[in-house]
């Protein structure tokens, strides 16, 4: 959780707040759980933001301030499936699906197509990675609670694009044959299946090819857009995003710790000291991780 | 479009030959794959509906490559209307008795299998064989494309074509670009000097396409080096390869330069009107390459204050006092390179736990059935009804009347061996109409400084000036100087003749 009462000085002499202060060891009344539900109901509409509703700040700074509520608004969203980030003014009341929840998103709700192609299905979790991983180029940037990232649709494509060459080009100077066994797709190096779907295609009515990366990429910052991670800024680029408080908290808290765990049971041990791994690799040294690191770049 | 080529027959009961050899095999097979969707077009024109056999298809389609070879620009690629505009001749010809909405669909048609619009990568795979280490026979799929759609300005969809297709089209062209592109201006140079044109052209296309190509590379590598501010070794190995291909613009300037004084020496002393026609086709072509090489230059400067400006912007700010996971050296970095079965796990938990929630939604039946029953909203097509604009007389606020120019013109009409003194003018002005010398007065003044350039661009073929020779204006209503006012003669043609030949 972070201070916010440099942020709100106001709130440290605020009214006093609508709901009786219950002392320390007194019973829940049914007033304290609904107040507490409605803080979790706040928390499920992502996009709202404490600072334009009243009653939301209200709500917050009463789980500041009074612990047993604190208390009871937790076990109100852990009840009902979900994961508490954050309390705090600038994220709200940040909470998220915890696994198999009804509130958790599914890769075959999210997209048809990705239950009978696994390459698609791939290619739509790599977007998201990227998008954060773009957002939040530096491991300082993840960490810092006052970092915007900003990203474009067109620039996460070409970033994901550009590691895809850098693994071609070492595959050729290698001398190894890429090219996958026919009869074994699911072999197929993971960069292949990026390079070699286009990045973007004409259509009859002007939209975006929903199956290029560009549309790929699109489509998820459209829908953390509306999980509330994401503001559109522009259309410049194929549309220009940054990032909320909120997604900076669900990319650090929930999402990297899943995949690094997955990763790691695959038997891939990504080693960090902490330091960006977007480093020039020592003269001469084969840089396993991060030979072609990319910044994003803000025009 | 898929294009299945055969594995190579194996008459032999030989071991597998060792990889090395095979590797050889391998590439050829992929260079061949590259040109069978060519030929696979002359194959499949004749499932079309309509008469199409008179059309090459192949021709077209190596036409059509050409094309965006040479319009694809230093940031986005060739329009894909003017392609098909561009190769609209090309198909009349073929067929010139048909109609040109037939051209049209041919020239897309095609078009629109090189970009093979059908499949989802919009690619082409091929299938072909090779023997692993082991000696196991391996049958492998080769995803490639000839012409590819990217992204540009404004949202736009451009076309490029991919290394394959240039491959394809000049062929050999797998080879050190520098090194190419200077045994071709050499090339070039000892073919003009001997007077042999039509091999010059050729190698003239040749080199142009190589610059093409060159360009794209440095784009690149530009477009990489702008995201790695911290990727890349600012200190050394950046400014080495910007100069280097400063240097590299330098040198093929001066060398093209050379070429083009050469090639217009000949141009101008060449006798046989072929020969000055293709000379003169030359001269576009290397200027074409001098003006890639300029627009390179450009780039290569913007370069230097745009690291600046994100060295300031990333290194500079205060160290986070925790640390976070690096996206992508822990992340994306190590997934690219795993099989897409297991790199798949990685993302989907990724996924899981990184798009936060969704309320589900669920449905009243009382709603459903109202809006199961609610007949569809008729969409608008036409929009709100336009306003009949209310259209409002402007007062006709001319100073002078259109008699009035026309009075003053014909005043002015001078035989261009007789110029005449303005004050003679106002006064023989202002015997018709009193205010008529003002409009001549205004006209005198006007042409003090005559717009030869635009005269003669526009074919006049007279021109009215006016020359202050020093003497004072002597006139009741006016001051200033005596003009001398006459008219010149233009010689249009001979001007128009001389434009054409300075270029």
């Amino acid at each position: 959780m972070s201070d916010h009462h440099a942020e709100h000085p106001a709130w440290s002499e605020a009214e006093a707040p609508a709901a009786p202060a219950p002392s320390a060891g007194s019973h829940v009344t049914p007033a304290d759980a609904a107040d507490a539900a409605r803080l979790v109901a706040f928390g499920l509409q992502p996009k709202l933001q404490p600072a334009r509703d009243a009653e939301y700040a209200d709500l917050l700074r009463r789980y500041r301030e009074d612990p047993a509520f604190g208390r009871l608004a937790d076990a109100v969203a852990t009840g009902l499936g979900l994961v508490v980030l954050e309390v705090s003014p600038r994220a709200g009341m940040a909470v998220t699906a915890g696994e198999d929840s009804v509130f958790a998103v599914r890769m075959g709700d999210y997209a048809r197509r990705t239950a009978a192609d696994s390459g698609d299905r791939f290619l739509h979790g790599l977007a998201h990675l990227a998008i954060a991983a773009l957002a939040f180029p530096r491991p300082e940037d993840l960490a810092d609670d006052g970092y915007v990232g900003r990203i474009t649709v067109n620039g996460v494509d070409a970033f994901v694009r550009q590691a895809c060459r850098r693994l071609e080009e070492r595959a050729e100077e290698l001398g190894e044959n890429t090219d996958p066994a026919s009869d074994a797709p699911g072999l197929e190096a993971a960069w292949r299946v990026y390079a070699r779907r286009s990045s973007t295609g004409a259509t009859k009515d002007a939209r975006r090819l929903a199956g290029s990366t560009t549309g790929i990429v699109g489509k998820a910052a459209a829908f953390l857009t509306d999980s509330g991670f994401l503001q559109r800024t522009g259309d410049d680029s194929g549309g220009t995003y940054r990032t909320t408080p909120r997604y900076q908290l669900q990319v650090r808290d929930m999402a990297g710790t899943a995949a690094m765990a997955e990763l790691l049971e695959l038997g891939v041990v990504p080693v960090s000291d902490g330091t960006a791994s977007l480093l020039p690799p020592p003269d001469g040294d084969d840089l396993e991780l991060a030979p072609d690191a990319g910044l994003p770049f803000h025009a | 479009m898929s294009v299945t080529l055969p594995a190579p027959a194996k008459t032999l009961p030989s071991p597998a030959p060792g990889p090395a050899a095979d590797e050889g095999l391998a590439r050829r097979l992929r260079a061949l794959a590259c040109t069978a969707p060519l030929h696979d077009l002359d194959v499949r024109k004749a499932n079309l509906a309509g008469e199409y056999g008179t059309y090459a298809m192949a021709e077209i389609a190596l036409a059509a490559i050409d094309l965006v070879t040479l319009h694809m620009d230093f940031d986005t690629g060739a329009d894909h209307e003017q392609i098909v505009a561009r190769l609209l001749p090309r198909i009349a010809a073929q067929a010139p008795e048909r109609p040109a909405a037939e051209h049209e669909r041919v020239a897309r048609w095609v078009l629109e299998n090189l970009v093979n619009v059908g499949s989802v990568d919009r690619g082409f795979r091929a299938i072909y064989g090779t023997f692993g280490p082991d000696g196991a026979y391996v049958r492998r799929d080769y995803d490639f494309k000839l012409i590819e759609e990217v992204p540009g300005y404004g949202g736009g969809v451009y076309l490029r074509t991919t290394d394959e297709a240039v491959n394809v089209l000049v062929g050999a062209l797998d080879t050190d670009v520098t090194s190419a592109q200077i045994a071709a201006e050499v090339k070039l140079e000892v073919l003009v000097s001997r007077g042999r044109l039509a091999d010059a052209q050729l190698a003239a296309e040749q080199a142009r396409y190589r610059t093409v190509q060159y360009a794209e590379t440095l784009r690149r590598t530009l477009e990489a080096t702008r995201r790695n501010v911290r990727a890349v070794d600012w200190l050394r190995s950046v400014p080495d390869m910007i100069e280097e291909a400063l240097d590299h613009v330098a040198d093929r300037y001066r060398h093209e330069n050379a070429i083009l004084t050469n090639i217009r020496k000949a141009r101008d002393e060449a006798e046989e009107p072929e020969n000055k026609r293709r000379a003169a086709e030359l001269v576009d072509i290397v200027k074409d390459c001098i003006r890639r090489h300029t627009q390179l230059q450009s780039r290569l400067l913007d370069a230097g204050p745009l690291f600046r400006a994100e060295q300031d912007r990333q290194a500079f700010a205060a160290p986070a006092p925790r640390s976070g996971i690096d996206l992508y050296g822990q992340l994306v970095a190590p997934v690219l390179p795993l099989p897409v079965a297991d790199a798949r796990r990685v993302t989907d938990a990724f996924f899981a736990a990184g798009t936060g929630l969704r309320t589900p939604v669920s449905v009243r039946v009382a709603d459903l059935v109202e809006l199961l029953l609610t007949p569809p909203v008729e969409r608008e097509h036409l929009g709100a009804e336009m306003p009949e604009p209310d259209l409002i007389a402007t007062p006709d606020d001319s100073r002078f009347s259109e008699e009035q120019l026309a009075a003053a013109t014909e005043l002015l009409d001078l035989p261009h061996d007789a110029p005449r003194r303005l004050s003679g003018l106002l006064a023989e002005a202002r015997r018709s109409d009193p205010d008529l010398p003002y409009l001549v007065a205004l006209l005198a003044v006007h042409a003090a400084s005559p717009a030869v350039g635009t005269a003669y661009r526009q074919g006049e073929e007279r021109l009215l000036f006016a020359v202050d020779d020093g003497t004072e204006l002597d006139d009741p209503e006016f001051g200033g100087a005596d003009l001398i006012v006459g008219t010149a003669l233009l010689d249009a043609a001979a001007m128009t003749a001389d434009r054409t030949e300075a270029q």
